[in-house]
């Protein structure tokens, strides 16, 4: 078995899987961690991000293997202010990119908590959003920062 | 006396729509679902209302045939005005019948009791009644005529700010989409190259667990490990030959030819009518023009399949699960009553995209693998490869200003291919993609024009302007080169940016103000008037590298006035959007801050659509903007701030607003480039090639 810590939490997964790409793996039922979702598992939308040692990783290719002993996060383990500032302004409207945003912010909050809206904006420039979030998005995470 | 809402009248069984749990709760049922613009939130927001009890006590059920009454399609920005309207009418009953009892019970009359959070209190009585001490009984009532409603000025929630989405939280840490269902299969679909290729020869051997379902040239493979199955589609994909069928598309575009050969309507009385087209003589003419768009939702579409016993159980994201169950049946040849559809999240799809097309997928995979609850997934390049595109449009304006620099005459010419091939039980073919591909193939329905009120093609063609003489004409073009259906708007995009683009381009050939020109031609349309004034206000102006835009959504629902201000880098011919602002008029105001989104939400995809997006293909008609490099839209650092402003009616009915900015979104934005560079683009996409290619002009 390969182990790695998911959310705080110690977590493992067949060998055999190593090669698998990492967001199969947390998806599979073995880990059952859904909230990173697959959107074209070719590193262009960001749906599927999580973060792995505090960096954010593309989950779609990633092989599961590398975060052998290091400790991946996904939204739903990020119970933060990130996270609740963004469900609390009502900042989606789908929510299937939502998990990706959240983590992509929490990357940059954890190293600018106050950040401004270009430097929010650029952050998060690889999350696609086909509804059309992002006025909100932004004006949220920028309100977060400002308090 | 206002006739019963029309869905009521359908389903008039109180307890279909209303029904309190044991626990202090109620149940809302609608037939209309959830794709991201809130809905349930709203119609449960709407119940609390009526019925005098706080909003956590309220929980919406959605689409789930048997059910929940059968509402048809969530299409048109049409729940609030449709389901919300029923379920007020039902919960005004509830609380009457309520009090009925309650009065009984206390011996009292029921005028004289009033209801805090279902807590119904009267003279003289110390232990208050709740509702909940009185559901013993079910509602066993048929609503067949109406009960007077709470008056808006007493309300408490509906329209307050800070209302709250109830499904987020669940999105961002939860399972909460179709493709988080659990499976015992995880099935794919081996798609051919293009929708017409048939397979040639599939010589492939899949091993235990894994499964292949052929029937024709539907192709499909199942296996119990998500991954397994991807690796396992795409092995059984490199062994699959394919030969093509018909001849191609003869061209993308809605050329000459193609315009020759179109059917006319013009519109008598907002309708297309076969009546010859009235020649009016114009002296000032533009052609204006859209590509072929995605709906290229963020999920893949996905959806769930259970065959068991000959009864087939699914659960997707669609639209539509009625209509969708019949035509499922009609192609498993099984009675409608044998399939039951439930209504779960998917991403949002913007109209008619590959979410009814997944049903059938996994339906077909399910029927072959019975007992086994089947996950069907798509790929990416699947999903923008063969979901139904946003049909093309061409639009030809003209007009002539008379001495007083007004408009004399208009006439508007739109060409395009049907924006309308929802499955549906009525259609004579089967709309789902997976149909014609079956051994014994079901064909498409051909296509034909949508003759209704403000439909497809023609939806907002009829100008917001008085004019004293007009010709809006309406042009089918059949033969479609791909599979077109509903995308957000409707014709309504590709109309409305040709109107507000054209009435700029008067205005400026008559030396007037843009505002003042619409002001003069607006007339008495005061609810017009007022959203054109409110997004001036709060914009200071159209001075500088601005534009404007105005509609009213199906010329009846939401009205929407948008100014764009733009700044194009002069190396490199991009625009950028840095703000734009809205002002509406929905009627009355459900919840602000979700208006707000949806509103938003439709003036950023209109510029991500205006700005970047086109699909393209080859000449087989196969779709080569497979991914999100290909078919880029807009991000991030590209989206604008923006301010938004509601003009509140609380005395009158609500009106859907997801699709009323698409329109006045583009016109605005297309109106601030010229104001911004002096060039006109009339053809979308707005990239720097066509920016360059007009200033060449
Ligand atoms: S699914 Fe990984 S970036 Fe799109
Ligand atoms: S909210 Fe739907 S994709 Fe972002």
């Amino acid at each position: 078995m390969t182990a790695f810590r998911l959310n705080g939490d110690a977590a493992q997964f067949d060998d055999g899987d190593r090669d698998t790409p990492l967001l199969y793996v947390l998806r599979s039922p073995a880990v059952g961690d859904m909230t990173a979702k697959l959107g074209c598992a070719r590193e262009e939308c960001g749906a599927c991000r999580v973060l792995v040692d505090s960096e954010p990783a593309y989950a779609c290719t990633l092989p599961a293997g590398a975060v052998e002993g290091r400790h991946v996060e996904t939204a739903a383990g990020l119970d933060t202010p990130v996270r609740r500032a963004l469900v609390e302004s009502n900042a989606t409207q789908c929510g299937y990119c939502l998990p990706g945003i959240v983590v992509a912010a929490q990357a940059l909050f954890r190293t600018n908590p106050k950040p401004s809206r270009a430097e929010i904006a650029d952050a998060l420039d690889r999350q696609l959003c086909r509804c059309g979030s992002h006025p909100r998005v932004l004006g949220a995470l920028l309100d977060l920062g400002g308090e | 006396m206002k006739p019963l809402p029309h869905a009521l009248a359908a389903t008039p069984s109180l307890d279909r729509w209303i029904r309190l749990t044991g626990e202090g709760g109620v149940i809302a049922f609608t037939g209309k679902v959830d794709i991201g613009q809130g809905i349930l939130t709203a119609l449960g927001t709407i119940v609390a209302e009526e019925l005098d009890v706080a909003r956590r006590r309220v929980r919406v059920v959605s689409a789930h045939t048997g059910h929940t009454p059968n509402e048809g399609v969530t299409a048109g920005s049409m729940s609030i005005e449709t389901s919300g309207a029923a379920l007020r009418q039902a919960s005004a009953w509830a609380r009457r019948l309520l009090l009925q009892r309650a009065a009984a019970r206390l011996a009292l009359a029921a005028d004289n009791l009033t209801v805090a959070d279902g807590e119904i209190r009267g003279e003289g009585v110390n232990e208050p009644l709740t509702y909940w001490d009185l559901a013993d009984q079910p509602f066993d009532f048929e609503i067949c005529d109406r009960t007077p409603e709470k008056a808006p000025s007493t309300y408490r929630l509906v329209g307050r700010d800070g209302q709250r989405r109830t499904d987020i939280l669940a999105k961002a840490s939860d399972p909460a989409f179709v493709h988080d269902s659990d499976a015992e299969l995880h099935a794919r679909v081996v798609r051919p190259p293009s929708l017409r290729h048939r397979l040639t020869e599939l010589d492939v051997d899949v091993a235990a667990p894994g499964r292949l379902v052929v029937d024709g040239s539907f192709v499909a493979v199942a296996h119990p490990v998500e991954f397994e199955a991807a690796r396992l589609a795409r092995r059984v994909a490199g062994r699959a030959r394919w030969h093509g069928i018909g001849s191609p598309p003869r061209g993308f575009d809605i050329d000459e030819s193609r315009r020759e050969t179109a059917e006319a309507f013009p519109l008598r009385n907002g309708v297309p009518s076969p009546v010859p087209r009235r020649r009016i003589a114009t002296t000032h003419r533009a052609a204006y023009s859209r590509p072929f768009l995605m709906h290229a939702s963020l999920a893949p579409s996905a959806a769930v399949a259970v065959w068991h016993d000959g009864a087939l159980a699914i659960e997707c994201s669609s639209q539509g699960i009625e209509p969708l169950r019949h035509v499922i049946a009609r192609v498993l040849g099984i009675d409608a009553d044998a399939i039951e559809i439930r209504h779960v999240s998917g991403a949002g799809c913007y109209g008619h995209n590959g979410a009814d097309d997944a049903a059938l997928d996994a339906a077909l995979v399910a029927r072959e693998l019975p007992g086994h609850r089947v996950l069907m997934k798509w790929s990416r390049e699947d999903e923008h490869g063969f979901e139904p595109l946003g049909p093309a449009m061409h639009v030809e304006m003209g007009a002539s200003v008379d001495a007083k620099g007004g408009i004399g005459a208009w006439t508007h010419d739109v060409y395009g291919f049907t924006h309308v091939t929802r499955p549906s039980p009525r259609a004579p073919g089967v709309d789902l993609l997976a149909a014609r591909f079956l051994a014994e193939p079901f064909e498409p329905t051909p296509a034909r024009p949508a003759l209704g009120p403000e439909v497809g093609i023609h939806r907002n063609a009829a100008p917001i302007y008085s004019f004293p003489d007009q010709e809006v004409t309406k042009h089918f073009v059949p033969d479609a080169p791909v599979r077109t259906s509903a995308l957000r708007g409707l014709g309504a995009q590709g109309n409305v940016f040709a109107i507000e683009s054209f009435m700029d381009e008067l205005a400026q050939a008559a030396g007037v103000d843009p505002a003042d020109f619409r002001r003069r031609h607006l007339q008495r349309d005061v609810r017009a008037l007022a959203v054109l004034e409110a997004v001036l206000d709060s914009c200071g102006g159209l001075a500088g590298n601005r534009g404007l835009g105005l509609a009213r959504y199906k010329n009846r629902q939401c009205c929407a006035a948008v100014v764009a201000e733009v700044s194009v880098d002069q190396e490199t011919a991009r625009i950028r959007v840095p703000r734009l602002w809205i002002a509406a008029d929905a009627g009355r105001v459900i919840d602000p801050d979700g208006l707000t989104n949806q509103l938003e939400g439709g003036a950023v995809q209109a510029l991500s659509w205006c700005l970047k997006e086109s699909v393209s293909f080859d000449a087989e008609g196969a779709v080569t903007s497979r991914d999100w490099s290909s078919y880029p839209i807009l991000r991030f650092n590209e989206v604008p701030r923006v301010e938004t402003v509601l003009l509140d009616h609380p005395e009158l009915d609500p009106l859907g607003a997801g699709e009323a900015t698409v329109g006045p979104t583009s016109g605005a934005l297309a109106n601030a480039v010229f104001a911004a560079t002096g060039i006109r683009v009339r053809d979308l996409p707005m990239t720097p090639e066509r920016l360059r290619e007009a200033a060449a002009r």
